[in-house]
């Protein structure tokens, strides 16, 4: 069905190229390995192919068919119509990356915008086309502040209060540097949102200091005394932040941070149990060189007429070999588009009635639980943006099963990553959640308290 | 036309897509946080609308023509795999579900990692690398493990042949360990002598592309595998190149240790232009407890009455997680479209014909342009864009011109073990007529080469931009449409 | 090809010119011509470091080549010339003068005797 050999053309093919029948070309290949059998099932006609997947599909039930408050890294946004539609068009997703400028300015002022809106979202001075996800992008910071002291600083400094799959995935990718130290996320150190015990482990030692905004919990922190601390010992600080949330917050670009990276799903990217998604990673000038991954630069052709490129590739793998500091080959390429038709849809009006609507509507959720008996509110003096924490006085597993059989995903088990917070929830209300919606928590939760 | 950027399109009050009010009792942002400025793009629908659509009219893709890029296997994006991608049961599921609400994408990615398992030979596969590099990155940290665990810390140096991807060598050091260059020998195959000098107890493993990044199938491929397996070494098998062996061969049952595939070349999910992509790995029985987490098992095999569970389980000995969540979803749904309408046949015609193209544009171009491994190629084959009567032409010049005729170059300067490389992989999805006229095509710039040299130097003459100054570009650095630090003052 | 009489070379395309134990080091006119032009250099040391030949001194990066500059004497680095990070096409237009990279001071003359005069390194640069 995609190969549009017929009999005459393969029989001209191999007249051309001197032998007889197909299998001839694959006699470099050893006898006893070649052709061997696949144990996979019978080919399908694309409607064969539609219906099977169909009904896999619908093996699933989906935040269409719950009520949702799950969040933990991945948000359920509403995504604008005209998003995928643009995306759809073959110009743009069955294109290559962009090594020939002549016949790629779509994608490459797509990501010449992208990196601008990216740019201007965290109050950076650059960002770069995208790495895979929020915790790779993370993991890209270890390294760039690790090379940029040259190792002689081994110390890296985490929040215990930064997603535990991207401390997870930052230890994974560190794994064969013997002499780097990851540490501050341990429950000693603890989750404050004063960080002193973070901020008293800041030495001459420490390459980097990376915390979250909102943090895991989606609690607002005042991070300037960390960043000034990190700064008056010569460290580097990181900032995971959430997209959706800078439309309302100061960017940590105004507040000092050297590097900003987040996840960049909320913009545009649909749930899709998990990827693909979006790294973003930004930086102030004085670390321009030291990014990893792709980045579009401007500037002008034979005939003076303005033109997008891939540049300062010499950083990259393809040059660098073994000596890059990154392996990096893809961006996210369509993510990146979908992002950026996202952010210019919504534009600054449409951005910040998300961000508000995600706001207002987490706020009324807190303040209506945090009313009900059994029910508490652990971090109720810190400010939050669209995430909180509940303790309720069920067991959490039990209380989010109750939940799901009336057709609500209550959130996510804090217990399983933070035992001090076990009996914990994590619940983020975005703006597909209505007050009808909240009304009807509150009352399956009251339920529970009389059950 | 230049098309403006969408900060020039912006006038303050417009506005695109609109939400409604807060239908909630209201609580105030605390006024320390709010942020003051925000001087994002205002445009209405129709403005974006158009603007996107007007880039996407300045790509060349593979929806408008051949695109016969060496080792990207720029095959056709099937419509279906779009579809099924976007069915709201598998595009709404949030990835921290509980298990018992998504056995559908559980079961696909269970059944999944069989395919990819089945088709290359191995025991068993993981899909979460979000792409190439990624797979290649697990691949190394897997075999480190596997020696560490084995208590064996000498081995430190992996074999990585000279004509390899460049992320082979960064993957390598990335993991610890020390890459060290293979040479090849004439005939296009890993110099045997070379290889067996280099094995020896420091060895780690080798990292072999087969086809390598000239198209040639490894005449001792048996032999490299067993030497590097008696040296204590395992074998790394990156798959770019694995749209010449569906059907054909099968990597493990030959002694591949751990491979990677790229969903995004060989299992036609889209290159969106750039990404994303997908880099399941493969592992032989040995290394399956080393595979990273999250890993997709069956949790309970069922019966007559009731179906099969399956949910996540970290492998005993796992590197661990790379990833968040469980890897590239929306790719994994395309690839179980493509092999599930494909079966066994489909895949063996599509390496058939993959390899049928090559050999038929090989042949076809040979007498024109340096051929400097004259044997049956594989799926791609690398020519020299260069000859010795106009040396003033390079393989730049020739692939600029090729716009002129609307063709995308092919892949130029790599590898690098041939000077003037243009490899040309045309993929099983191209029908003759397109082979033909791209052979003319090339007929004609080698022609000019000769008679109008002009042409080739000043290439393209019709795409939207020319020729693009790079070093403009590196010396003064513009990454952004306003200038920087000064966009809160706009 | 600029080849001073005066200095001593390396095969990889340095240059050394040593005054009362110090060593002054660059790349030569052969090394910038084959990379073209530079747009970066990346130090790999700073000074007050201790360095062996054959250590790393940076990376030069041009629009499509990055290059490693390696020490071939060992010592103590004195200076390290900054001004390359701003007008790193120094490395083109004046190599040897000032476009030098690096300077040392030496631990161990007789490193020096493993170094090629400018006739070997002239006639090593026509051959390759």
């Amino acid at each position: 069905m995609f190969t549009p050999h017929t009999k005459a053309d393969v029989e001209a093919m191999l007249k051309t190229i001197g032998v007889e029948k197909v299998e001839d070309l694959f006699t470099v290949v050893p006898e006893k390995n070649r052709f061997p059998d696949l144990n996979l099932p019978q080919p399908l006609s694309e409607m064969q192919a539609a219906t099977e997947l169909d009904s896999i599909a619908s093996a699933n039930a989906t935040t269409r068919d719950f009520i949702s408050f799950l969040g933990a890294g991945a948000y359920q946004h509403y995504i604008p119509a005209a998003v995928d539609n643009l995306l759809q068009r073959g110009e743009f997703y069955t294109a290559y990356t962009p090594y020939q400028p002549e016949i790629s300015q779509g994608t490459l002022q797509a990501i010449f915008e992208f990196q601008s809106l990216i740019s201007l979202l965290t109050g950076m001075d650059v960002s770069n086309a995208s790495h895979y996800d929020g915790a790779t992008a993370a993991a890209e910071a270890v390294i760039l502040a690790f090379n940029q002291f040259r190792g002689k600083r081994p110390k890296v400094l985490l929040s215990r209060a930064i997603n535990p799959q991207y401390r997870e995935v930052i230890r994974g990718y560190m794994q064969a540097n013997d002499t780097i130290r990851i540490v501050g996320d341990d429950p000693e150190t603890g989750i404050e949102p004063d960080l002193l015990k973070l901020i008293d482990q800041i030495d001459r030692d420490t390459c980097l200091v990376m915390v979250q905004y909102p943090d895991f919990f989606g609690r607002i922190i005042d991070y300037k005394p960390l960043i000034e601390a990190a700064h008056a010992q010569g460290a580097l600080v990181a900032v995971v932040a959430n997209p959706t949330a800078l439309a309302l917050l100061t960017p940590p670009g105004e507040i000092g941070a050297d590097i900003v990276v987040g996840e960049g799903q909320p913009l545009g990217i649909p749930l899709s149990y998990g990827g693909p998604y979006l790294g973003f990673f930004a930086v102030k000038n004085a670390l321009l060189r030291k990014i990893s991954g792709r980045l579009v630069g401007e500037t002008v052709d034979t005939q003076g007429e303005l033109a997008y490129v891939l540049t300062l590739t010499a950083r990259e793998q393809h040059i660098r070999r073994e000596k890059a500091s990154s392996n990096i080959c893809s961006n996210q390429g369509l993510m990146t588009l979908a992002a950026t038709i996202y952010m210019t849809l919504l534009g600054k009006t449409g951005f910040q009635q998300v961000a508000n609507l995600c706001y207002q509507n987490a706020h009324y959720t807190a303040n209506s639980l945090g009313d009900l008996a059994g029910f508490s509110l652990p971090f109720e003096a810190t400010p939050f943006f669209h995430e909180f924490v509940i303790r309720a006085d069920e067991n959490v597993p039990e209380l989010l099963a109750h939940l799901q059989d009336h057709g609500i995903l209550g959130g996510y088990d804090l217990g399983k990553d933070y035992p001090e917070l076990e009996g914990c929830l994590l619940m983020a209300v975005t703006e597909m959640i209505s007050s009808e919606d909240i009304d009807y928590l509150s009352d399956v939760l009251n339920e529970v308290e009389h059950a | 036309m230049r098309e403006p950027t969408i900060f020039e399109l912006s006038s303050p009050g417009r506005a695109g897509v609109t939400f409604q009010e807060p239908d909630v009792p209201l609580t105030d942002i605390p006024q320390e946080f709010a942020r003051a400025n925000f001087p994002f793009p205002e445009i209405s629908e129709l403005g974006v609308v158009r603007h996107f659509t007007k880039l996407s009219q300045k790509n060349y893709a593979i929806d408008l023509g051949f695109y016969p890029l060496g080792s990207c296997t720029m095959k056709y994006n099937p419509k279906i795999n779009e579809a099924t991608a976007r069915y709201p049961g598998f595009a709404a599921t949030h990835p921290l579900q509980p298990e018992d609400t998504v056995q559908g994408n559980l079961y696909l990615m269970y059944t999944l990692q069989y395919w990819l398992a089945e088709i290359g030979g191995f025991a068993d596969a993981t899909l979460t690398p979000a792409a190439g590099a990624q797979g290649e990155l697990v691949g190394t940290m897997i075999i480190a493990k596997y020696h560490k665990d084995r208590g064996d810390l000498k081995r430190t140096r992996i074999l990585i042949p000279d004509s390899a991807h460049g992320t082979n060598p960064a993957s390598s050091a990335m993991t610890g360990f020390e890459p060290i260059q293979l040479p090849s020998d004439e005939r296009g195959n890993v110099d045997l002598l070379a290889l067996a000098e280099l094995c020896d107890d420091t060895l780690a493993g080798i990292m072999f592309t087969n086809p390598n990044t000239l198209g040639l199938f490894d005449e001792n491929t048996a032999e490299v595998i067993r030497i590097v397996h008696e040296a204590g070494g395992l074998v790394y098998g990156d798959g770019a190149n694995m749209n010449a062996l569906l059907g054909v061969f099968k990597p493990g049952d030959c002694g591949i240790d751990v491979m990677h595939y790229n969903l995004h070349k060989t299992f036609s999910t889209p290159h969106g232009g750039g990404g994303p992509g997908s880099g399941p790995v493969m592992v032989c029985e040995k290394l399956v407890d080393y595979l990273p987490e999250p890993h997709v098992v069956m949790t309970n095999p069922g019966d007559e009455e009731t179906p099969p569970t399956y949910g996540f389980a970290r492998p005993k000995k796992s590197i661990g997680r790379v990833k968040t969540f469980h890897g590239h979803f929306g790719m994994l749904v395309r690839a179980y479209t493509y092999i599930a309408m494909l079966g066994q046949e489909g895949l063996r015609d599509i390496a058939e014909k993959a390899v049928l193209n090559a050999n038929y544009l090989q042949a076809k171009l040979k007498g024109t342009y340096t051929l400097p491994y004259d044997r049956s190629c594989m799926h791609e084959f690398v020519l020299e864009g260069y000859w010795k009567d106009v040396p003033d032409i390079h393989a730049l010049d020739i692939a600029k011109r090729l716009m002129d005729y609307d063709f995308h170059p092919p892949t130029n300067y790599f590898p690098l073990i041939v000077h003037e490389a243009l490899m040309i992989e045309p993929t099983e999805t191209e029908n003759v007529e397109t082979l033909d006229s791209f052979v003319d095509a090339m007929l004609k710039i080698a022609e000019e080469a000769r008679t109008q040299p002009e042409l080739l130097k000043n290439a393209p003459h019709n795409t939207p931009v020319k020729r693009a100054d790079e070093l403009k570009a590196a010396k003064d650095l513009v990454f952004c449409c306003y200038p920087v630090g000064e966009w809160d003052k706009k | 090809m600029l080849v001073p009489e005066e200095l001593k070379y390396q095969k990889t395309d340095e240059w050394v010119k040593v005054e009362d134990g110090i060593a002054t080091i660059g790349i030569t006119d052969y090394a910038q011509d084959s990379l073209s032009d530079v747009v970066f250099v990346e130090f790999a040391i700073d000074p007050d470091d201790e360095v062996s030949a054959g250590d790393s001194l940076a990376t030069i990066e041009s629009v499509k080549a990055a290059a490693e500059v390696v020490f071939p004497v060992s010592g103590k680095i004195l200076e390290v010339n900054q001004i390359l990070t701003d007008t790193p096409e120094l490395l083109n237009s004046e190599p040897y003068t000032g476009g030098w990279l690096a300077k040392v001071q030496v631990s161990d003359e007789s490193e020096l005797d493993n170094l090629m005069d400018s006739a070997a390194y002239d006639a090593y640069c026509q051959d390759r």
